[in-house]
């Protein structure tokens, strides 16, 4: 009898010791690489053929837009299976020391707008010349600058763009007695994004309970610099962040908003400012194109209708991708075709129906119809109008190898400083010039 | 005494006095096997003490080729790297830098105040966490109801995955909607900026630490307390001793040598503290919050490294951790001579 009861009690031990043995491992995992066999859906009926990977990070919606399924029918032999690293800042340190050591790498790869530059900089010669094998003039001109060397080659082809917007609450604005209606409100702020900052005064002084006017001040930072020609670095390669106008515009805008109780002082994709999005707390985010759905993912059935969109002060970019042949990939000929297929207008468009990422090929513009929950949630604003319109007009920029991390430094460390820890301008600044400093080893 | 304390016990009182009784058993096997084939001088013999002689090098070198190919080299290189201008995004492209990376180093306000967070966060998370476990552990020592699922229970927050337990304690800390603030407000205290204030933010990195490791020491500390004889008990109570003195005079002298393995072992935790005030600091984590507050060494050294990309000077700080945690070492083991002289 005490036998079987000892063990019983071993086996129940033992059972409650694997369990959480298990949810240890399965928790390590979903650490790691959530979802990395993203694509793999279909692949039956295919062995035998190619199969080309493709690394992303984020959300890039082809699979979601059902592209991958769409074109392994149209090619039979193909399988495409998508390896998805969530982080970005996981994701690039890895690639690059992919390419570098020259294997490893998927045969479709994924780059980020802010490290677009040091891969034309820097990995060059590890990608293959796309150049030759597109109509490059189906792409806006900014675009294709970003991801060209300056011997005229192309590493990348332009997935999305991120024109900026304004999303605005509706219902918030006319609480406050302020324009409800985006063409004339767009036309308050039009060509200055001080004026966007000075509403926000207005809207503070009959502000609704417990609400602000901006999500955070390193937002508007971001929205002003993604609208100027000259940020961290000049045309040939130096930094030139300190001395730079469109930074000193920039942040004494941010500045404007940090330190007159206008901003909910969130950190933008913190769970905090999802809240936010929730609760309603503030009126006003700057939004790319690829905020709407994040928008409206957030803020819920609640915010349905309440939400609108004016065009921003000035057009802005905020993001965007491209994604590039690793000269390492074993089947360049199909990912080159793949890549092709994936970034042409028609397909780019379909991305926007399904996920409100903004094409980067102007021809797309004509026919692209936003998803219908997306348009009611943002009040039937002409979203594809405002959109087109700023990413046609938004200036080339010059972008240097370090531009990610000195904006980080900025937004995190200065203007955070002067939001949350009541420091002057000055302080804030102070401490950001050294926190780029260590950023570029000096 | 259940049958399962009986087992702890059981193997809590073998792993003690394993040390000793396991050299003279080794000594004995190998005379065992050495003696066998007496007399034979053919080339079998030869084989024999050949396999004798090489037999139990093969056996152990899987680990040493595993530990030289993931460990060795990578530090070797790390070393190397320190000692160069490297940037991530041109590995090949290294100049010689001497010792620019250490100076460097040892100058930037950004080592030091890493280094002294890496000190306060340790301290204070290692100490209430062994202080904790400690009672916790006296608690579990007595006769309980369902003692073992109290054991497992203890050591749930241990299996739970870093990233999971981070995103609630985030949640928790949140300074608007965080449900400690929400708590403190009850209380009449004033909300507190969990994430930017120096002290908040390291309270609050400590207090993910704490939870997860309190009741994987509690652990140690119950399996050492089983060892310590019942009658040396008997006898403290006999002569008057109550339980704090019993804790006193009797347990906490028996743990010692458990005691200084939890806390050589936590400081070492602490040194290369890394996950939680990553996933805490959220989206740009590696940073610490805006001034640095919480940035261990761990996470500058990631900082550097991958996100700004300065791959020598990321090195550099490797190596300066590696130190460290010698010196930590050195201090430990002259500590433990301290307390066996004295013993």
């Amino acid at each position: 009898m005490r036998t079987t009861a000892r063990t019983s009690r071993r086996a129940m031990t033992f059972a409650v010791v694997a369990t959480l043995a298990t949810g240890l491992l399965a928790g390590c995992a979903t650490d790691d690489d959530s979802g990395s066999d993203g694509g793999s859906s279909g692949g039956a009926g295919n062995k035998g053929g190619t199969t080309v990977t493709i690394g992303t990070f984020g959300v890039f919606g082809y699979k979601q837009a059902g592209l991958y399924d769409e074109y392994m029918k149209l090619h039979p032999g193909v399988t495409i299976k998508e390896n998805v690293t969530t982080r970005t800042d996981v994701y690039w340190p890895k690639t690059l020391t992919r390419l570098q050591a020259g294997s490893g790498t998927d045969d479709i790869q994924a780059i980020e707008v802010g490290n677009i530059t040091e891969a034309v900089q820097t990995q060059a010669d590890k990608f293959v010349d796309l150049g030759k094998e597109v109509d490059k003039s189906q792409w806006l001109d900014w675009k294709n600058a970003q991801a060209t060397t300056k011997d005229g080659k192309l590493i990348g082809l332009g997935t999305d763009v991120g024109p900026m917007a304004i999303c605005y609450r509706k219902d918030l604005f006319e609480k406050a007695g302020l324009e409800t209606d985006r063409t004339k409100l767009a036309a308050q702020w039009k060509g200055n994004w001080n004026k966007y900052v000075d509403l926000g005064k207005q809207y503070m002084k009959k502000a609704p309970n417990g609400t602000k006017y901006v999500d955070s001040a390193s937002s508007v930072y971001n929205a002003a610099l993604g609208g100027e020609k000259e940020r961290y670095y000049d045309k040939d390669g130096s930094v030139i962040w300190d001395k730079s106008t469109g930074v000193k515009k920039s942040w004494n805008a941010a500045m404007e908003v940090a330190t007159s109780n206008m901003s909910a002082k969130l950190k933008q994709f913190d769970k905090p400012w999802d809240q936010g999005f929730a609760n309603g707390t503030f009126a006003t985010v700057a939004c790319p194109a690829w905020m709407l759905g994040y928008i409206q993912e957030k803020s819920g059935d609640a915010g349905k209708g309440k939400w609108d969109v004016a065009a921003a002060p000035t057009a802005a970019n905020w993001g965007g991708s491209f994604i590039g042949v690793p000269t390492a990939s074993k089947h360049q000929k199909e990912a080159i075709a793949l890549a092709k297929w994936l970034t042409a207008p028609a397909q780019q468009a379909k991305v926007f129906a399904k996920q409100a990422s903004f094409p980067s090929t102007p021809s797309a513009y004509a026919d692209l119809k936003p998803q219908a929950a997306t348009t009611t949630f943002f009040s039937d604003a002409p979203l594809t109008q405002i959109f087109s319109d700023s990413a046609k007009t938004i200036p080339v920029q010059v972008f240097g190898i370090k531009d990610q991390p000195i904006g980080t430094a900025i937004t995190d460390t200065g203007i955070l400083q002067v939001e949350q820890k009541g420091k002057s301008p000055a302080q804030g600044w102070d401490a950001a010039t050294k926190e780029v400093k260590d950023v570029l080893d000096q | 005494m259940t049958s399962s304390d009986e087992a702890l016990a059981q193997s809590a009182t073998s792993a003690d006095t394993a040390p000793g009784s396991q050299e003279p058993g080794a000594a004995r096997g190998a005379q065992g096997r050495g003696t066998a084939p007496t007399g034979a001088g053919t080339w079998r013999s030869r084989l024999y003490r050949w396999d004798m002689k090489a037999s139990p090098y093969a056996f152990i070198s899987p680990f040493f080729i595993i530990f030289g190919a993931f460990s060795l080299v990578p530090l070797l290189y790390t070393a190397w790297y320190s000692l160069h201008h490297v940037q991530l995004s041109n590995l090949d492209g290294q100049t010689w830098a001497g010792l620019d990376n250490y100076t460097n180093l040892f100058q930037s306000d950004f080592f030091w105040n890493a280094l002294k967070n890496t000190f306060t966060i340790g301290v204070i998370s290692t100490v209430p966490q062994l202080i904790a476990a400690i009672w916790l552990a006296h608690m579990l020592n007595y006769r309980l109801r369902g003692s073992t699922v109290w054991r497992v229970v203890m050591l749930t927050p241990y299996a739970t995955s870093v990233a999971a337990a981070t995103l609630v304690f985030v949640l928790l800390f949140s300074p608007d909607t965080g449900m400690i603030n929400w708590a403190l407000d009850l209380i009449g205290i004033d909300p507190v900026n969990w994430r930017e204030s120096d002290w908040g933010s390291q309270a609050a990195v400590s207090s993910i630490v704490i939870w997860r490791w309190t009741g994987y020491n509690a652990l140690i500390y119950l399996a050492a307390m089983q060892a310590i004889p019942a009658d040396l008990y008997e006898s403290a109570a006999l002569d008057g001793a109550n339980r704090w003195q019993q804790f006193r005079h009797v347990t906490i002298p028996m743990l010692r040598p458990t005691i200084l393995f939890t806390v050589v072992v936590s400081t070492i935790g602490a040194t290369q503290l890394f996950g939680e005030p990553l996933l805490f600091g959220g989206v740009s984590g590696t940073k610490g919050g805006s001034e640095h507050q919480y940035q261990t060494l761990g996470l500058y050294m990631y900082d550097q490294g991958w996100i700004v990309g300065n791959l020598g000077k990321a090195s550099a700080i490797a190596w300066s951790m590696f130190l460290i945690l010698l010196i930590v070492a050195a201090i430990n083991l002259l500590i433990t001579r301290r307390l066996r002289k004295t013993q």
